[in-house]
């Protein structure tokens, strides 16, 4: 019986091992857990799953496997109709309204929902269902956000109280889901465990000699602290216009990253960066920084991070003078490229979703000159992101 | 062996209950997860405490070796006892110094060995530990001496999260993720810390640290020990419930924030917020 549990479990892309399903055998065996749902729901889960991260899958894989999702459906009644059409519309983009409205409009699309849950979340990775993937498409999301369409089982025959798993409480804990600074936080401390390696004391072996020598012969140790290989951040972020539905984001990775480390330096740029960056966005026009004076300022050992949208005309990168604000002498992308050759390594983080880059042809020109070194502004992304960058 | 319920100063969830019972069970080091304040630590102390053993923690600092953990070869002292002829620089034992795992190791009754916030050490350390936690038993090879756990102590691990745990390390704990206490279990905490508490002061204050935590965008979110201390002040200013209830309705500063607002932007913050709240009104 717990061998299906198990694969059940891998299917949900849980890791887990033989090893603990042998673990989980043996406390069944002690009689630690007996005979009841609630129990074993705790304790196969402290043996199964090492990270809060999964328990949102767990969670799931736990009530396919016990209820089978034939059961799950949509509790639509509490939501006025109408409200939810809007707020759908709102947020779907013209191309997942014409595939809508071919599927025979919201009545037929709720129904496919119901039918298409399950089969999403198998595919959880990779699918390409209008639906989203990973739980970050405004649709997808909505369909899991307790603002949104709810779901989970609720038996309402029977008026009983929703099962743990069925809370699905661990859901923010999901590294798919969007970005929350603490979530940032632990993305970033990928770079900083570099940072910190070897953090103790060694023998000082030339100190020690001629101290020992001086202290006529006697032992005198020297220690000297080991050298430390500070990561050092340059970022850039994109203000203003399309940015600005993305402020939010982009302030959390912004108060993340300020308070991890210890060398960053950060500019400001509109769209795509040309000759002048800023530091303060009130005095971007009275304090330009020269992108010469960057390249500069700061050795090629500083990590860079693009953050924008690179949603805009692409004359803006390719052509002299497509900047929106200034007359530009040479294009964006010859910019783009001085900083890329300076600096060793650098990477771009796009809070747009990334299943929309496509409709952009300035994202693709942008994604070309960062060598496609451009990553989606989740914590996966970033954490791709920052393994390009070390 | 005894089963652990929690005690008389520390409320643990029947979840929490469960995954303890099962690593003392199967002798499985337990990883404890959770955020600041929700009483990962303190754990360790009470389950100690309420089976009447030894706690030995081990709290771990960035600099923290495994090795630290087992044995010291002191080589110092004794290069220097050697220049000044001391007789008991010829037994090498003289300068070895027991870890702490050595300690939980050979102590008489089965201990709780905590290895408190073990995300701290390097990314290596907790890879460095993974046969001496595994087969209870480690070698010393300045005295050839096989050190074998006498009974296997029950390990508690902690972790902020700082890091990623390798995952050989990971398949062989257990795990429990403290969530935060909701608010009925969040009573029984603070009936604990504070017997004879008004029920009603005790009410407002939850129902008004509750709120708090649900202003989005605060840095650092109080938890359970920042609700207590900020009890432990109120109850010591004698602060009147009605102060606490007009607080919440009229969305003021609440009384002593600073127990449970740590950080000055979030104090900044909840300042605008309720400082918009009255120009709305």
């Amino acid at each position: 019986m717990l061998i299906d549990f198990f694969c059940k479990l891998r299917d949900y892309k849980v890791p887990c091992t033989i090893r603990e399903l042998l673990d989980l055998i043996r406390v069944l065996e002690q009689h630690v857990v007996f005979a009841n749902i609630d129990d074993f729901y705790v304790v196969s889960r402290a043996v199964l799953v090492k990270d809060e991260s999964y328990f949102d899958k767990f969670d799931r894989a736990f009530a396919d496997y016990f209820k089978g999702v034939s059961t799950i459906e949509l509790d639509l009644s509490a939501i006025p109709e109408d409200w939810l059409k809007k707020h759908f519309e709102k947020m779907l983009s013209d191309e997942e309204k014409a595939k809508i409205s071919a599927m025979g409009g919201l009545d037929k699309l709720m129904e496919t929902l119901a039918e298409r849950l399950k089969e999403q979340e198998e595919r959880h990775e990779g699918g390409n269902k209008w639906i989203g993937t990973g739980g970050t498409s405004p649709f997808g999301a909505n369909g899991y956000n307790p603002e949104g369409v709810r779901v989970g089982q609720e038996n309402s025959r029977h008026r009983q109280a929703v099962k743990v798993w069925d809370k699905r409480q661990y859901r923010n804990l999901d590294d798919n889901v969007e970005i929350g600074t603490r979530n940032i936080k632990v993305a970033l401390r990928k770079l900083r465990k570099f940072a910190r390696t070897g953090a103790s004391d060694v023998l000082a072996l030339d100190d020690t000699i001629s101290a020992t020598a001086r202290n006529a012969g006697y032992l005198d140790i020297k220690m000297k602290p080991e050298r430390h290989n500070a990561i050092k951040l340059l970022m850039f972020f994109d203000v203003g216009g399309s940015m600005d539905d993305h402020i939010k984001v982009c302030e959390q990775l912004f108060s993340a990253v300020h308070t991890e480390f210890k060398h960053l330096e950060f500019f400001y740029f509109h769209n795509c960066v040309y000759e002048h960056v800023w530091r303060d966005n009130n005095r971007r026009t009275s304090e330009p920084v020269d992108i010469h004076k960057v390249i500069h300022t700061y050795g090629s050992d500083y990590k860079v991070i693009f953050i924008g949208d690179a949603t805009m005309g692409p004359y803006e990168i390719t052509y002299p003078g497509g900047s929106v604000e200034h007359w530009n002498e040479e294009p964006g992308s010859v910019w783009m490229k001085r900083l890329l050759s300076h600096f060793d390594k650098s990477i771009w983080l796009n809070p747009q979703e990334e299943r929309q880059w496509s409709y952009y042809s300035s994202i693709d020109i942008m994604k070309s000159i960062v060598a496609n070194k451009m990553y989606p502004l989740t914590v996966e992304g970033l954490t791709q992101g920052i393994k390009a960058l070390l | 062996m005894k089963s652990f319920n929690g005690t008389g100063n520390y409320i643990a969830s029947k979840a929490l209950q469960l995954a303890v019972n099962a690593a003392i069970t199967l002798e499985r080091p337990l990883l404890i997860k959770g955020e600041p304040g929700t009483g990962k630590t303190m754990l360790a102390e009470e389950l100690a405490l309420s089976l009447g053993t030894e706690l030995i923690p081990w709290h771990i600092k960035s600099t923290t070796k495994a090795q630290q953990g087992l044995y010291e070869y002191d080589a110092v002292s004794r290069l220097r006892d050697s220049q000044l002829g001391d007789e008991k620089v010829h037994d090498i034992s003289n300068y070895i110094v027991k870890g702490k795992l050595w300690h939980a190791f050979t102590a008489d009754q089965r201990p709780v060995l905590l290895i408190d916030e073990i995300d701290k050490a390097d990314i290596e350390f907790p890879n460095d530990l993974l046969l001496e936690l595994d087969k209870m038993e480690f070698f010393v090879y300045e005295t050839q001496e096989k050190v074998v756990a006498k009974q296997r102590p029950i390990i508690i691990i902690t972790s902020n999260n700082e890091k990623e745990l390798p995952d050989a390390f990971l398949r062989r704990c257990f795990f429990h993720y403290i969530s935060f206490p909701e608010a009925e279990e969040m009573k029984a905490i603070v009936d604990v810390h504070f017997p004879n508490i008004k029920q009603k002061l005790l009410d407002e204050a939850l129902a008004l640290f509750f709120d708090l935590r649900e202003i989005p965008g605060l840095k650092k979110k109080p938890s359970t020990s920042e609700l207590i201390d900020w009890l432990k002040l109120l109850l010591a200013e004698d602060i009147d419930i009605d102060v606490l209830q007009e607080t919440r309705t009229k969305k003021v500063i609440p009384p002593l924030h600073g127990a449970l607002l740590k950080n000055e932007q979030d104090v900044h913050l909840f300042e605008k917020l309720a400082f918009m709240h009255r120009s709305h009104r």
